[in-house]
């Protein structure tokens, strides 16, 4: 294909990219290097209902208006923000190495610091839901196939509904389902023989409760993938290794893992992106006492009273990082596999 | 099928069975214990009191005098007038579907016949783009689209959402079009059609299963996006499931919980009805080659 | 019957003359606040006017927008609905303006009470007051024969009395979700020992402090008599507790008060026992555990002046005093608007009011140290770590924030 003809094919959907997601991502990492301008404060005297005048503190816009008009991006930080507390911490993880006796302890103090605690969570999140999702959704996917034609419609038809259920209102239903007095919370009090058991108010169950969500949501995107690659599946193989004499489980680990290798891939790359920045849970859960993301780290800077613009970029551009270092295996081998094709 | 030479031992059958029932109960149950739940009032759905409440309904007899109501679905399909947002997001989720294909079949066709470096580097950007964390992108837009006086209305948060789709719908489409062998355009190519005409005469009839099982997706992502939705829309634009947060309400104010489950159960029929019409189309598509790459 | 109706098309015909000769703006307005029903009188009062578009967008989000939407020049907004947390976010980037000239030419109707001056200027028009104060079940503190609690040690007390004679094994409650709300429970627990969030004139950090730990241990000590899903009830939730007879005690919104027994299905125990106070005290201070709020709406700077004119006198038509006489209305919310008769629900706000309870600080770095609260401190509620630890991590999350934002250098 001639370049000229590429581009007008991939113009709209360049233009689309360019305009929504690499601008403002170009604006990201600007903000992320640069701050507000120091604010110069006066003290005035301020006048409320009910309460009658006080002294109080504020802004000195005429003093402050100057300096943002010269430089309106701000003050040029560079990478104090990734290093400051709410982020790296680069400072406090040093000290907290210095003055720990044990690897223990140090982790301990690294979960103390906000950004560690998220990535905590987020990396615990990825790596136990993606296996999880994907060893689901092949038992399912199996299972399925192996029942009758007529009760498959059907199953298939209620597999998918975690699945397309809105984020948000899956989590919800769930945490309404897991409270201390709602059924599953009811069941799971009564199974364990404690009434006073709650997943709310611990921070491993809590944990649990959230990776148990993320499996339930995403095994049936992994079962439908795999289902639709079982249909292709080669019949010949199949009966070639039962002439062999494989049992069914060899021919499982023979023959339809190694024809669904592919699609593994497929699933755990789109699992790795998706989990990494996984968000409703959190608020759907109202957990941020017991679990945080990165996803929500960055939405809890620019909600409040304050915006926190410039903490949040920097957030999104190392969550960014992440999600590159993550995909990077799979990056060699695509640009393996198309030097090849080439 | 070699069904005969396959027949499965009891044992292993019972496994099977099990399973699917206990799997069953898992995808199913929750969806049925809401439905159930959205005719009762909100101390019984929450079982504040007894969780068996939440089956019998006393509180609800009390209020009532009948074990269900119908309040949360008068509250807001009547009071908050919930079937504004329907129709919205119906708008959204078309425009969104009708555009991310119509950009997505180009742009994958395109990255499918050309086998130039660049190609590669447009593709792994994309898969970047897909794992950016969407809430990260929603901040930049304010300002501008403010200033712009884009903000609040249906066509920038639609042309948003086409963007942030674009990645995925890019991957499935491009490896849906490298199953569709070359030689089918060549050869129209050389009967002296341009790159566009075979396109259109040779590509575009046999390209709908992969172009269908993408469209879903699309029609899903917009659908369900709450991120860009709540943040990009103004209160008489919004969607359901912005709204649907609405209705919870905020540390101030009484938020109607019940009214947001009604309004849960309520978004989730079309979900149903999709699924139940496409979920063949979803196999297949997916089966003739959306995914193999 | 026929005089009723003709009386009735008097009142109508009046109502309709009076807005229409009180309300006619010669250029836009739009508004934008949150969405709770007060404040949604506000804005379909503003939308009466004639003469050109008045558009509201009243959201939860509000304050995602509302500066992002008045930076622009001309402002989207022409008008934000705020509280004094969030009228900070609008100052610190200067996107409102002074309404003294406004208020001298159209405020007449206004009492000096709702003027909010800062440094001298007129920057707000307030419209209703709020406050966290006690919600009790007078029945049964009535059986147990104790008065309502004064100050939160009494609370205690109670709590273990209740408890102890198997009434209800949790008998508090409290909107102690992590993040907004038990950052919120902590400023007034550290308001009501005495505690000053800042040293004076600077933004330095003074929260670790004696105040400050003995703030979160009596947070503590009344978590031990909560649901103990606490961290993840915010007010709807705790409300919902109450209603269903699972709690005795509550610290809660006085605008949440008028509902309190209205909602579906509330038992009849509830309804009868229902009852309401001031705020409580603690530690023996005399200033109670709680904080002073008003509403109220501003002025975009970023705008005409015929188009600020026609913002203000809307916004005055949407606050008018004879919105009142719909009974509905003036139990929305503890109104700041002349001839308001305080409903039965009103007492804990005034009763706050007249006991001397601070305002929630209007500092503009007040939201920074807010947000460092509500996610520093749900460790300690859980045991993780002590209260020092606790309170030294709020500093050192607040200084991180305030650096970047240029508050401290």
């Amino acid at each position: 294909m001639r370049h000229s003809t590429f581009f007008w094919f991939f113009l709209p959907t360049g233009a689309a990219m360019l305009l929504f997601i690499a601008f403002p991502l170009v604006s990201v990492v600007l903000q992320s290097i640069y701050a507000p301008h120091p604010a110069v404060l006066i003290e005035v005297e301020n006048c409320t209902p009910l309460v009658g005048c006080t002294t109080e503190t504020t802004i000195d816009q005429d003093a402050t208006r100057e300096l943002r008009e010269r430089e309106p991006l701000g003050r040029f930080v560079g990478l104090e923000i990734f290093f400051d507390r709410g982020h790296l911490a680069i400072t406090e993880a040093r000290e907290a190495w210095s003055s720990s006796q044990s690897w223990g302890e140090y982790f301990d103090k690294l979960g103390n610091l906000p950004f560690y605690r998220a990535m905590a969570f987020t990396l615990t999140f990825t790596f136990v839901v993606s296996p999880l999702v994907i060893l689901l959704g092949l038992i399912i996917a199996l299972t399925v196939n192996a029942l009758n034609e007529r009760l498959r419609g059907l199953v298939i038809f209620f597999s998918l509904l975690p699945f397309v259920v809105t984020p948000l209102i899956g989590s919800l239903v769930l945490f309404w389902m897991i409270d201390s007095r709602g059924i599953l919370g009811s069941f799971i009090q009564f199974l364990a023989g404690d009434p006073s058991l709650s997943l709310k108010a611990s921070t491993g169950l809590m944990w649990v409760s959230i990776i148990v969500y993320g499996v339930w949501h995403a095994a049936p995107f992994a079962f439908v993938i795999f289902y639709a690659g079982l249909q292709t599946l080669p019949q010949d193989q199949v009966e070639a290794a039962q002439i062999d004499g494989a049992t069914r489980l060899q021919q499982v680990r023979y023959v339809i893992v190694p024809h669904l290798m592919p699609l593994v891939t497929f699933v755990a790359l789109i699992q790795l992106m998706d989990n990494f920045r996984v968000f409703e849970p959190i608020v759907g859960f109202n957990a941020q006492a017991h679990a945080q993301t990165l996803s929500w780290f960055i939405f809890n800077d620019l909600g409040g009273e304050t915006r926190q613009l410039s903490s949040a970029s920097a957030s999104s551009v190392l969550t960014i990082i992440g999600v590159a270092i993550l995909l990077s295996p799979v990056l060699v081998r695509t640009w393996r596999d198309f030097k090849g094709k080439v | 099928m070699a069904s005969a030479a396959q027949r499965k031992p009891l044992g292993l059958r019972i496994t099977i069975y099990g399973f699917a029932i206990i799997w069953l109960i898992a995808a199913a149950f929750p969806f049925i214990w809401t439905a159930w739940g959205s005719f009762k009032v909100e101390l019984d759905f929450f079982s504040i009191a007894d969780w068996t409440y939440a089956l019998t309904g006393e509180r609800t007899k009390a209020e009532y005098g009948s074990a269900f109501t119908e309040a949360g679905y008068r509250g807001a399909w009547i009071q908050e007038e919930f079937w504004r947002n329907v129709i919205n997001t119906f708008i959204v989720c078309f425009f969104v579907v009708c555009t991310s294909l119509t950009f997505g079949t180009l742009g994958g066709y395109a990255l499918s016949r050309s086998g130039h470096k660049y190609t590669f580097w447009l593709l792994i950007t994309a898969l970047i783009f897909r794992a950016m964390p969407p809430i990260t992108l929603v901040s930049g837009y304010l300002l501008p689209f403010f200033e712009w006086n884009l903000w609040g209305i249906l066509p920038t948060t639609i042309i948003v959402l086409v963007a942030i789709n674009q990645p995925f719908t890019l991957w499935m489409l491009h490896s849906f079009f490298q199953n569709i062998p070359k030689e089918l355009d060549e050869s129209a190519k050389v009967d002296g059609c341009t790159q566009f005409q075979a396109f259109r005469h040779v590509i575009i009839p046999v390209m709908w299963p992969g172009v269908i099982t993408t469209g879903l997706f699309s029609f899903l992502l917009a659908y369900n996006d709450f991120a860009v939705t709540a943040m990009l829309l103004s209160e008489e634009n919004r969607t359901m499931i912005p709204e649907i947060a609405a209705y919870l309400g905020t540390t101030y104010t009484e938020g109607n919980v019940m009214f947001a489950v009604a309004a849960v159960v309520s978004a989730t029929v079309p979900l149903f009805i999709l699924v139940m019409f496409f979920q063949r189309q979803i196999v297949s598509g997916l089966t003739a080659g959306a995914v193999k790459g | 019957m026929f005089l009723k109706k003709i009386a009735l098309a008097g009142t109508f015909a009046a109502l309709a003359s009076t807005t229409a000769y009180a309300c006619e703006i010669g250029a836009r307005v739009s508004i934008v606040g949150n969405e709770f029903p007060a404040i949604q009188t506000v804005g379909a009062g503003a939308q009466e006017c004639s003469g050109a578009e008045v558009t509201t967008n009243l959201t939860a989000d509000h304050q995602k927008i509302n500066v992002p939407g008045m930076q622009g020049n001309p402002a989207e907004y022409t008008s934000a609905i705020i509280a004094n947390s969030s009228i900070v976010a609008l100052m610190n980037e200067d996107v409102i303006r002074p309404l003294d000239d406004l208020v001298a030419k159209y405020g007449g109707g206004l009492q000096k009470s709702q003027l909010i001056t800062i440094n001298g200027n007129i920057m707000a028009v307030a419209f209703m007051a709020n406050a966290q104060h006690l919600m009790y079940r007078k029945d049964i503190l009535a059986d147990l024969g104790v008065e309502p609690p004064k100050t939160y040690e009494e609370m205690l007390d109670i709590a273990k009395m209740i408890r102890d004679k198997g009434i209800m094994e949790n008998p508090i409650g409290g909107a102690y979700a992590a993040g907004w709300n038990l950052a919120q429970e902590f400023n007034n627990m550290f308001l009501g020992y005495g505690g000053a969030h800042f040293k004076p004139g600077t933004a330095e950090p003074n929260v670790n402090s004696e105040a400050g730990i003995n703030a979160l241990n009596m947070m503590k000590a009344l978590s031990e008599y909560m649901n103990p899903d606490f961290l993840t009830h915010d007010s709807n939730a705790t409300n919902a507790e109450y209603r269903a007879g699972n709690i005795a005690l509550l610290n809660m919104w006085g605008s949440r008060a008028a509902t309190q027994t209205t909602a579906e299905g509330v038992t009849d125990a509830v309804k009868a026992g229902h009852a309401v106070a001031g705020p409580m005290t603690v530690g023996g201070g005399d200033t109670p555990a709680s904080t002073l709020w008003w509403d109220g709406w501003t002025v975009a700077k970023n705008i005409s002046d015929e188009e600020a004119e026609a913002t203000f006198v809307a916004m005055m038509n949407g606050i008018r005093p004879d919105i009142l006489q719909d009974p509905e209305v003036a139990k929305q919310a503890v109104w700041l608007i002349e001839g308001y008769q305080p409903t039965e629900a009103a007492v804990g706000v005034f009763e706050a009011a007249k006991m001397g309870t601070t305002p929630y600080p209007m500092l503009p770095y007040m939201g920074l140290m807010h947000t460092a609260l509500g996610n520093e401190l749900a460790d300690f509620m859980q045991g993780k770590e002590s209260a020092e630890q606790a309170l030294a991590d709020v500093e050192a999350a607040y200084v991180a924030a305030a650096k970047e934002k240029g508050f401290l250098q």
